[in-house]
């Protein structure tokens, strides 16, 4: 069998390794060797690519011409033009607003399966998976079908008596947008709830109820707190991608629904303007970083507060 | 906790299911509908749609396209994959943490940033768009996935079956290819399987970088601004609803095997030697 490390055993001590090598034992190398593939992939397609967006965003476009003069001109165009204010402002209440209703949303579900899954808990996961197996765009579209001024909500509820009018607030609107990237999102939300929900101790419930805390206070002071975890992974996950999200406001949302990723779309197709298109990307993934590291400090905090 | 849920959260669980199947259950309602206009009351049964598809030439050009990046992408991904997870559950290595938390990166990048950072480069480098930009964009996002399959069916390998195979004086080589690979095998059928279906899914991506070699999503893109193509592309949704049920459930029959096959040894090793 192999010795892990044969380093720092008998004579071996006595040579002395030079300072810029890390001590590090024969697996350490077959484990860097072996990482080095995939991760040469993602600096040489991701990374670079991200370090050129960020420096193309400091150029600019001169017709055919790309001029490389750095210059923040980009930046101050992304900041101070209205339009790019308003998609970047919506873009982020959007997300926020489709991560609090999907979160919401899926934390009753998630608590269900968790403490009344019983046995059939990998059936009701599988359950909630299935309707997302779908092509995205296809499901998208569904629902323009579904909440469209002739849409089948309209159409049951006008036959169910209801209503008499179709409802108009439903499409082409940023409401469209929240309720279907609701949708698009809600397993993402449910597994990660669903799995720190399993993990609680029921004792800790029991103690609870024990020392007279009601079903109220129990759910307040022991299962919220010790969910948290999931929680906010669930609001990182629906968050994050939400804000770039290009195909729902562009089928859904009207002119009142759209969002930077469209705009950035435009920039890169119809404008030529692929350097106020990567100010743009640029700022958007700053926004959506800054937005998630605050969330997950005041989170922190939050929790260490409680105790 | 009790066994009964309050009614009050059993109601709730079933209206989100409504929720959750409100658009799937539309699909094959309107793939078989008699009528151009996709809306309610339904008219009649047909298989029209579905012989429209076979006759558009078009849309089989996409598929082909799709099928072959969604092909290479999971070959791609699903050895990157294998390195990376293998390293990541066998050896420690200074700074393992940072890479392989970099390489996930694309599962919390919004895709509109990996096309956009992609398009930039290929600009820059003065490449053409073709599948094959495409396949690099989907390999990215893609081996994410693969890694975490691909982690979970190394984790569960019992360690002395590979000292085993070195002490009977086998290779390394040897013994990855005749003992570690085949205890693998089904996570990498999952993870192929897995790959395959992202990719032939994605469309942002493939949006930027497709150029002539349209993909099917981007083809179907294309579509839904034309409403006489709709219920078509309703046939073509109900077809690749059922590919998808069917592909995920075989990566699933695989994903258990592989947690039996690993598992099992690991448990009745256990058994057997204490």
């Amino acid at each position: 069998m192999r010795q892990e490390s044969p380093v720092g055993k008998g004579p071996a001590t006595r040579w002395r390794k030079p300072r810029f090598m890390p001590s590090m034992s024969a697996g350490g190398w077959h484990g860097l060797a072996l990482i080095s593939p995939p991760f040469a992939y993602s600096l040489l397609m991701l990374a670079a690519p991200l370090l050129l967006v960020f420096l193309l965003s400091m150029w600019t476009q001169n017709y055919l011409d790309l001029d490389r003069t750095f210059t923040m001109a980009n930046y101050r165009e992304a900041a101070s033009e209205k339009l790019y204010q308003v998609l970047m402002i919506r873009s982020v209440v959007i997300s926020v607003i489709v991560t609090i209703v999907t979160v919401l949303l899926a934390y009753p579900i998630a608590y269900y399966i968790a403490f009344y899954g019983g046995k059939r808990k990998a059936m009701w996961l599988l359950l909630i998976t299935i309707p997302f197996w779908t092509s995205y765009l296809i499901r998208v579209f569904l629902w323009k079908v579904i909440l469209g001024y002739n849409g089948v909500l309209n159409g049951s509820l006008i036959g169910m008596g209801f209503i008499e009018e179709p409802l108009t607030f439903i499409l082409y609107n940023a409401n469209a947008v929240v309720i279907t990237l609701a949708h698009a999102w809600a397993p993402f939300a449910i597994l990660p709830i669903f799995v720190s929900i399993s993990r609680i101790d029921t004792s800790l419930l029991e103690a609870a109820r024990d020392l007279g805390d009601g079903p109220l206070r129990r759910f307040l002071r022991v299962t919220l707190p010790l969910s948290m975890p999931g929680v906010v992974a669930a609001t990182l996950i629906v968050f994050i991608p939400t804000v770039g999200d290009y195909v729902t406001p562009r089928l859904l949302g009207g002119t009142d629904g759209l969002m930077i990723a469209n705009m950035i779309q435009i920039q890169f197709g119809k404008a030529n303007n692929a350097p106020l298109g990567s100010a743009l990307a640029v700022s958007a993934m700053v926004i959506v970083a800054s937005i998630s590291i605050t969330f997950v400090l005041l989170n922190r905090r939050f929790l260490r507060a409680k105790g | 906790m009790s066994s009964r849920p309050p009614k009050s959260l059993l109601t709730y669980a079933v209206l989100y299911l409504i929720f959750l199947y409100a658009p799937v259950i539309l699909l094959p309602l309107f793939a078989f509908n008699d009528s151009a206009i996709i809306a309610l009351p339904l008219s009649g049964f047909t298989f029209h749609w579905f012989g429209l598809l076979w006759d558009t030439k078009a849309l089989h050009e996409a598929l082909y396209n799709s099928l072959l990046i969604a092909v290479v992408t999971a070959i791609g991904s699903t050895t990157l994959g294998i390195f990376a997870a293998r390293a990541a559950a066998r050896y420690e290595f200074p700074g393992k943490r940072g890479i392989v938390g970099f390489i996930m990166v694309p599962l919390v990048l919004p895709e509109i940033i990996v096309g956009v950072a992609l398009i930039v480069v290929l600009i820059q480098l003065g490449l053409s768009l073709s599948a094959w930009t495409v396949i690099i964009g989907h390999v990215l996002i893609c081996t994410p996935f693969s890694i975490a399959i691909l982690q979970s069916a190394f984790n569960n390998m019992d360690r002395s079956l590979e000292e085993a195979s070195m002490d009977l004086g086998e290779s390394k080589i040897g013994t990855f290819f005749r003992v570690i690979l085949p205890l693998v095998t089904p996570g990498i059928i999952s993870s192929l399987l897995i790959s395959f279906t992202i990719s032939l899914d994605e469309f942002i991506i493939a949006f930027f970088l497709t150029g002539t070699d349209v993909t099917l999503p981007v083809y179907i893109w294309g579509q839904l601004r034309f409403p006489a193509r709709l219920p078509a592309i309703m046939a073509l949704g109900f077809l690749m609803v059922s590919l998808s049920f069917f592909l995920l459930l075989t990566a699933e029959y695989f994903r258990r095997r592989a947690n039996r096959l690993t598992g099992n040894h690991t448990r009745s090793d256990n058994g057997i030697f204490q």
